[in-house]
């Protein structure tokens, strides 16, 4: 959709480089001790968003994918490398002014938390379009009449309280909330999850028609595979911190590379197939990293140098595949050695 | 289905003038595995509850349940479910975090029921309690036993929950949601943990799902119900290869997979409780009612293999 026809990228809306995010956490079973110890939520992580890209951020809990948000949004600053916004930090940006909060809107994964229950729809609406003077006090009213019915409320819902709405009729409040500040860029936090599946469709045939018409750039966190591939046109597979698979949704579910990646693929549930063979073993504590390889301790493809050292993401390929794993034996389909380049060569 | 393990008739529950379940019937055998699945709130909790006997004195149960030779655990005394309940039937809840106790360890969790339930000795609980970890595949299972709940993984706590459920050989297991809280690839662990588990002690299981995928991997049977009501019932070959409730099929093509390019989600949500119509509960969002759909309520029938209640069902697919 929008990825350059020509092969050198102009430059992208966000970018990170080698970001890496320690938290100082306690030592766990030192109740009373505080001695702290580094916990690496990020490590490594390199991404880059074009302007109007969809991206889907999947991996299981833990694997820093709120953190990457809050670095994204200027929330959290990397403590290694960079983090990018039109080629400025982000902080720096965020600093400056309205304009970056403006541009980037979150829809948080606690809808219901994120709203005042003592305001009603309309004022929490009313709230973004003042603050960051989108209109005349005189056409709020008719500005929050629009934003609802964009997301599909019917106008009398700006009179009620959040406790007077069901979940996904809070959803929709949260993500016209967004809107609200004529976003270029819209981050959403597991928007859809747990909600009844007719209500997660409709949500999400919501947002995908807010991506075409508005050119968002979209950046979405799911565990579920089928809410990526039908919302995202790229996708981020993380496990324990680190990016081990980015590339088109549809050509990395079809063929993943990283055998993580896989695994994800095949416990994603599919009607009547027969169930899978679970991957072994529990995902290892942060705090307690395997040597080499995060995934090495549970990977079928494993190898004695996996322990060794920790693989890069590096592209394969070619250009066009736009694609890049972190393994040292990628399940890639040409019987010869991927392509090992650089992802920044 | 030979040998019938559970038969529920009718089963209808009250909380206030809320009609939360409506004359809900279905049966399993010994042995099979059955989804109740449906959107939140259509009551798939309460049933559970009200077969575990968690319901007394919070709302008003109608209706018959029969499980193996006794005629009614609907209307069981509470003495005699002290006899059943974790015995001969138990419960995996939604939530091990919560329904662990994290005052004890793991270990005296689990040799607690043991020896309670099976009156068995100090070393003899310790010993079946190992047993029980290392079956549900939690390496290093002696060390673990003096492990907090809070030291373990959301994972390692739901394999403790399913090992205490397990502890007494039951012949029925209800899972609510077991794995919602988990990541994609623990979550296909757990389930198939349940059903190598239950398979080998040749016991029955009720999953409580969302996932009408999973459901069609996972169970032999299937339950659908809105807002109280059973809509369709039946082998979940049969029932989700070619739903013929209209509910079902809207339900199955809300179902994302991967590679899912278009959705078309009918518009409105589940209704409140105190605004149901008086026939069929779905009649106000249902593509194909009829006018009878919203004064006559329809009966639960056998129609092309399974059971069905609709005025205007789907035709074969
Ligand atoms: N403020 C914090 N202080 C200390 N540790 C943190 C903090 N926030 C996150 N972490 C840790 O960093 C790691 C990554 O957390 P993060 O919330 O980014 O994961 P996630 O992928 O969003 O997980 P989930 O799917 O559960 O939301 C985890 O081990 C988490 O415990
Ligand atoms: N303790 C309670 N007191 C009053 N009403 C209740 C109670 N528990 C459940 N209900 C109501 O009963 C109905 C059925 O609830 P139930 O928990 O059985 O649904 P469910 O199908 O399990 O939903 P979910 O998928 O959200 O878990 C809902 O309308 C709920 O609000
Ligand atoms: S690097 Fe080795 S251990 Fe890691 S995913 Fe690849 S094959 Fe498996
Ligand atoms: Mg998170
Ligand atoms: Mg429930």
């Amino acid at each position: 959709m929008t990825r350059p026809a020509e092969g050198h990228d102009p430059q992208p809306l966000f970018e990170l480089i080698e970001v890496e995010k320690v938290y100082m956490v306690r030592r766990p079973g030192s109740v009373f001790s505080t001695a702290k110890v580094g916990l690496p939520a990020l490590d490594g992580v390199r991404l880059k968003i074009r302007k109007g890209a969809s991206v889907a951020i999947v991996g299981e809990s833990g694997s820093g994918k709120s953190t990457l948000l809050r670095v994204l949004l200027g929330l959290t600053r990397p403590t290694e490398g960079r983090a990018l916004y039109q080629g400025r930090p982000i902080d720096e940006v965020r600093a400056e002014g309205r304009e970056f909060a403006r541009q980037v809107a979150m829809v948080y994964q606690d809808a219901r938390g994120s709203l005042n229950p003592r305001m009603t729809i309309g004022a929490l609406i009313a709230e973004p379009l003042r603050h960051f003077a989108i209109c005349p006090e005189t056409d709020l009213p008719a500005r929050v009449k629009a934003l609802l019915a964009r997301v599909g409320l019917p106008a009398e819902v700006a009179d009620r309280y959040p406790s007077a709405l069901s979940g996904g009729q809070v959803r929709r409040v949260a993500i016209a909330r967004a809107l609200a500040s004529e976003p270029t860029v819209l981050v959403a936090d597991e928007a859809v999850s747990g909600l009844d599946v007719s209500t997660q469709a409709q949500l999400l045939n919501l947002l995908r028609r807010l991506q075409r018409e508005m050119a968002l750039t979209l950046v979405f966190i799911t565990h579920d595979l089928g809410v990526a591939s039908y919302l995202c046109e790229d996708i981020a597979i993380m496990y324990l911190g680190r990016i081990v698979e980015t590339g088109p949704t549809n050509a990395v579910l079809n063929a993943p590379a990283h055998p993580y990646a896989r695994a994800l693929r095949r416990a994603a549930p599919e009607f009547f197939a027969p169930i899978t063979e679970p991957l072994p073993g529990e995902i290892p504590s942060p705090l307690d990293l395997p040597p080499g390889c995060r995934f090495s301790g549970r990977c079928d493809r494993v190898q004695p140098d996996c322990h060794l050292s920790d693989p890069a993401l590096l592209r394969f390929g070619g250009p066009a595949a736009n694609r890049a794993a972190a393994c040292f034996y990628p399940l890639t389909e040409s019987p010869t050695a991927p392509q090992k380049r650089d992802i920044h060569a | 289905m030979t040998d019938v393990l559970l038969s529920v008739e009718g089963l209808t529950v009250h909380r206030g003038a809320r009609r939360i379940l409506d004359d809900v019937s279905f049966s399993l055998g010994r042995g099979e595995t059955l989804a109740l699945v449906g959107e939140s709130g259509a009551g798939k909790s309460t049933i559970a509850a009200a077969l575990m006997g968690l319901l007394a004195g919070q709302a008003r149960v109608e209706g018959t349940a029969a499980f193996d030779e006794a005629p009614d655990l609907l209307s069981l005394p509470e003495k005699a479910w002290n006899r059943l309940r974790g015995r001969r039937l138990a419960m995996i809840f939604q939530d091990a975090g919560a329904a662990l106790n994290p005052c004890y360890t793991v270990g005296s969790q689990l040799t607690t029921v043991l020896r309670r339930q099976l009156s068995l000795g100090r070393a003899e609980a310790r010993a079946r309690a190992i047993a029980l970890l290392e079956s549900v595949g939690l390496n290093d299972a002696a060390a673990r036993m003096s492990a907090y709940p809070h030291q373990l993984s959301g994972g390692m706590q739901q394999r403790v929950m399913v090992a205490i459920a397990l502890a007494c050989d039951p012949d029925l297991l209800f899972a609510d949601e077991p794995t919602s809280a988990l990541d994609v690839t623990i979550q296909a662990q757990i389930v198939r943990l349940i059903l190598d588990q239950t398979k080998q002690k040749g016991a029955s299981c009720i999953f409580v799902l969302h996932d009408l995928a999973l459901a069609s991997q996972s169970c032999d049977r299937i339950v659908v119900l809105y807002a109280g009501q059973v809509m369709e019932a039946g082998p979940s070959e049969t029932v989700l290869r070619d739903p013929r409730h209209p509910y079902t099929r809207l339900l199955k093509s809300c179902v994302i997979e991967i590679g899912t390019s278009e959705l078309d989600p009918p518009p409105g949500s589940v209704p409140g409780y105190d605004d149901l119509p008086a026939g069929c509960r779905f009649a106000s969002r249902c593509p194909r009612a009829l006018p009878r759909c919203r004064t006559d309520k329809p009966r639960l029938e056998e129609v092309a293999g399974r059971s069905l209640a609709c005025w205007n069902p789907e035709e074969a697919a």
